[in-house]
């Protein structure tokens, strides 16, 4: 294999400025620390490009999850013994782990979840039983996953709120009049998307903050798809709330955080009853416990804590901003290719957009062309990836999805392109 | 999924794909279903015209990957002039032929349905084979909607 930036021939590697970013990270070093990307599929070598679905771990993930099994095991927070001071240390590390890499004020508003869509159901149910009544609004996107919009959508049965959906272009990028213009006096909530998974777009968050608490308006952000791929930082945002899941930015599948402002989180109900999250129970009366236990109810995935830690303090040794270049990078060169084939269309080509190549061809439905892709190792989501109003808004059932990460290449792209000549010769 | 790409994608499958037989609305059927593939977004609506406990038309819409749509087309070939009993025989023989490997087949009833076996080397694909085949039991059996999940 060639390293990623030598390759002669192909275009945007000229050193133009188009393959400007492709030089700040060697994903042929990073990708030793991925054992799951040296396997051979189908009799090729795996292309893995369905990173926006989930990605793969470092071993030194895999390690800290095995090293508790093999040397910590125990409840947290319950007993006096060593093994469950360790693991109640290394469980809260994680926490610790997962305030700085957001730079949140303070760990204890950082809660485990089990992933992004339980952090939104728990926002919605504990914020929004309490808050919300007949007539308010919830201001979405044209762009969500499922996930953020379901959610609102039971409440809206349950109490009477009104769903607000802000549209978008055919780039992909939310008009932001219609949002501004969405804005008013019964309107109780925001909860945006950071990054499509569909489209790739990456909204304006703090322009949409800026606006939203001008009128006193929450905002609660879905950060499962930007926080693997770009620096986020809840305070530079400015958001209330923020979400995210562990299986999308390289660590285990089962966690995932929810970030609030304590101000908030602090007045908001339990969102489930248990152990763990209550501080004295009589028949008559339970006292909830502080932030973030009271979110916390029953034994949690503590494997999965120190997992998503073990992740975060891979991604910092690394560096965001690093990934971040590598992958816009990434996607130009990718872009680039696929914009070159005939037949080929993009959905979603925002100005701000983060690693995601979603495209239609009009000779293959999508289903096919995965099958195609897979006989030749590489992996891409094809669907409507949760994300059916999105499908609608462009008239097409379902995309083919390659999505990035920093252990891909350009050789991966290149394969990319190879297989779909493919489907072009299969299909004509 | 060691199977060669184009034992699955047959040329014979493809231009089933482009050119549909029957891919058409009937004006009095008797019997009707939609079918949805929830997976892949896969859709199509089958509509039957049975009389004297025969198929005398069948029509079908919708869209799909072609797997999907060729099986759909090859389906409407298959049940046209069959009986009930002929038609959930096929139905039988071909879910036979999807699901169990080295099975033994009746060719002969399977006829052109065969060009299809290739998909039980993708075990992603078989709920687009068998699509319009649940479809078509749900509109005989009166009921108005199927689905693979
Ligand atoms: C933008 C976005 N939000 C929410 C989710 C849901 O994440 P999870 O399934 O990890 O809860 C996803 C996952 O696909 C996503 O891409």
């Amino acid at each position: 294999m060639t390293t990623a930036i030598n390759t002669p021939g192909a275009p945007g590697r000229d050193g133009s400025g188009q393959a400007h970013g492709l030089d700040v990270i060697d994903p042929h070093r990073i990708r030793q620390d991925f054992p799951i990307l040296h396997q051979e599929v189908n009799g090729k070598p795996l292309v893995y490009l369905d990173n926006a679905a989930t990605t793969q771990k470092p071993q030194s993930v895999i390690d800290a999850i095995s090293n508790y099994y093999l040397h910590n095991n125990a409840n947290v927070h319950r007993g006096v013994h060593t093994l469950s001071q360790r693991a109640t240390d290394d469980y809260e590390a994680g926490r610790e782990a997962v305030r700085r890499f957001i730079n949140a004020p303070d760990a204890n508003e950082v809660i485990y979840v089990r992933g992004t869509t339980e952090g939104l159901n728990l926002v919605a149910s504990s914020y929004g039983r309490k808050y919300f009544k007949a007539g308010d609004e919830v201001i979405i996107t044209g762009m969500e996953h499922h996930s953020n919009i379901v959610p609102w959508q039971i409440l809206g049965k349950e109490i009477g709120i009104r769903l607000r959906v802000v549209p978008f272009n055919d780039d992909g990028e939310l008009l932001m009049d219609e949002y501004e213009a969405m804005l008013n006096d019964r309107t109780r909530m925001v909860s945006v998307v950071h990054q499509s998974n569909a489209l790739g777009t990456v909204n304006p968050i703090p322009e949409m903050v800026e606006l939203a608490h001008a009128h006193g308006i929450p905002v609660m952000v879905d950060a499962a798809q930007s926080i693997p791929h770009m620096p986020v930082d809840v305070q530079a945002l400015g958001a209330d709330f923020l979400t995210f899941s562990g299986h999308k930015m390289y660590g285990p599948t089962g966690i995932g955080a929810l970030w609030g402002r304590a101000e908030l989180l602090d007045d908001m109900p339990p969102y489930q009853s248990g152990g763990e999250m209550i501080r004295s129970v009589t028949f008559e009366e339970t006292i909830y416990n502080t932030l973030p236990h009271k979110f916390e109810a029953g034994t949690p995935d503590i494997a999965g804590a120190i997992g998503l830690g073990a992740a975060v303090e891979y991604l910092e040794s690394i560096g965001m901003e690093r990934i971040a270049a590598y992958e816009q990078a990434l996607l130009r060169y990718g872009t680039e290719r696929l914009d070159g084939i005939e037949g080929v269309r993009m959905i979603g080509t925002a100005e701000e957009k983060g690693g995601v190549l979603s495209f239609y061809m009009e000779a293959a439905h999508p289903h096919d062309i995965g099958t195609i892709l897979d006989s030749e190792g590489i992996a891409v989501r094809t669907g409507h990836h949760c994300a059916q109003p999105v499908m609608a808004r462009y008239g097409i059932p379902a995309t083919v999805r390659a999505s990035l990460a920093f252990y891909n290449t350009t050789d991966d792209i290149d394969a990319l392109v190879k297989a779909i000549d493919r489907v072009i010769e299969v299909f004509g | 999924m060691a199977s060669d790409l184009s034992d699955l994608y047959q040329e014979i499958l493809l231009e089933h794909n482009r050119r549909p037989r029957n891919f058409k609305t009937l004006d009095d059927p008797t019997h009707q279903a939609d079918g949805f593939n929830p997976l892949c977004g896969d859709q199509i609506s089958l509509q039957l015209k049975v009389g004297d406990d025969k198929v005398h038309d069948v029509g079908f819409q919708g869209h799909g990957s072609a797997i999907s749509r060729a099986s759909a087309s090859l389906l409407t070939q298959a049940v046209k002039g069959a009986t009930s009993d002929e038609t959930m025989a096929m139905f039988d023989e071909f879910h036979k032929m999807l699901t169990e490997p080295d099975a033994e087949l009746d060719i002969d009833l399977l006829g052109d349905l065969e060009m299809l076996a290739g998909v039980i080397a993708y075990p992603t694909r078989i709920k687009c084979a068998i699509l319009a085949w649940h479809t078509l039991k749900a509109a005989m059996d009166g009921e108005n909607v199927a689905t693979t999940e």
